[in-house]
């Protein structure tokens, strides 16, 4: 019965949507500066998803370039982010992100 | 097929999802990460977009979470960070009401819309064709996004510079340095 269901697009964007909205959660949730990352890591995965599905959808090569160029940024972005934890808890080790709320050392 | 494909996947990524915010340990907030990566790039196969699944594993699910345990592994892994202890009283509890909000506000939208929640121009760029997933994407990102790509080849230097920069230890002697000591030593008087 189930394997007669079609998947359409609209699945990929409802779970699109859920890991979006998990991601964002965690962010608010946990204070952990390095699990937060990995939150934003999860949204960023949502919204690939949903550019693939809408390129799907729309007989569209754009969506899965634009996944590709969020893969690079990502990377970049998680290069410099962990650098930048580094950098903050070799100073102050145990820091949440309360602890760096002003910015200054 | 593509169908209970898509429903395992989902369960993957969803509970993966889950383990990132529910874990303690930084370690198992970093392999449930793993595995909505994998999900994630499972359903990217099932959506006909291989190159970016075997992108998605290549350098999400090994070279960024392996980056992340690197991190966790320098610093400690003791550091677990306490769920109870809550410097804004009641922000938690309002953060997952939050996220409940927004993900009934998306569903509302994309489940009982009565159109089709897809709308849009019809393929701005040419889709597949005949072509191999791979070289079709090869042929729009190196001929219409060719500028874009180099950009990100910039970014890339950028960014490898900058975390160069900021993991670097302050020159001994240096004003930082002190600057540092002090700072550690304040803490733990």
């Amino acid at each position: 019965m189930i394997t007669a269901m079609q998947v359409t697009t609209t699945w990929y964007l409802v779970l699109g949507a859920m890991l979006f909205s998990l991601g964002g959660t965690g962010l608010l949730v946990r204070r952990n500066p390095l699990v937060m990352f990995m939150c934003v890591e999860l949204m960023l995965n949502a919204v690939n998803l949903t550019f693939v599905a809408f390129g799907r959808q729309l007989g569209d090569l754009g969506g899965q370039v634009s996944v590709f160029f969020v893969l690079v940024v990502a990377a970049a972005e998680v290069v410099v982010g962990l650098a930048l934890i580094v950098a903050v808890l070799r100073r102050r080790p145990g820091a949440t992100a309360d602890d760096v709320a002003v910015l200054k050392g | 097929m593509e169908t209970v494909v898509f429903i395992i996947s989902a369960a993957i990524v969803l509970t993966g999802a889950v383990g990132v915010i529910a874990f303690r340990n930084p370690v198992h907030n970093a392999l449930s990460l793993v595995g909505t990566l994998f999900g994630v790039a499972v359903l990217f196969v099932a959506q006909e977009a291989h190159l970016l699944a075997a992108v998605q594993v290549i350098v999400y699910a090994a070279a960024i979470v392996i980056l992340f345990l690197f991190v966790i592994m320098l610093l400690g892994v003791d550091q677990a960070d306490s769920m109870r202890e809550d410097p804004l009283p009641g922000q938690r509890p309002l953060a997952i009401v939050a996220g409940l909000a927004f993900v009934g506000l998306l569903l509302v939208v994309l489940v009982f819309s009565t159109d089709d929640p897809v709308t849009g121009g019809q393929a701005l760029l040419a889709g597949f064709g005949d072509r191999a997933n791979v070289e079709a994407l090869a042929r729009v990102l190196f001929s219409q996004y060719v500028f874009a790509f180099e950009i990100t080849a910039l970014l890339l230097t950028i960014a490898v510079v900058g975390a160069v920069v900021l993991a670097k230890r302050p020159a001994a002697g240096s004003a930082i340095e002190a600057e540092d000591e002090a700072a550690r030593t304040g803490e733990e008087a």
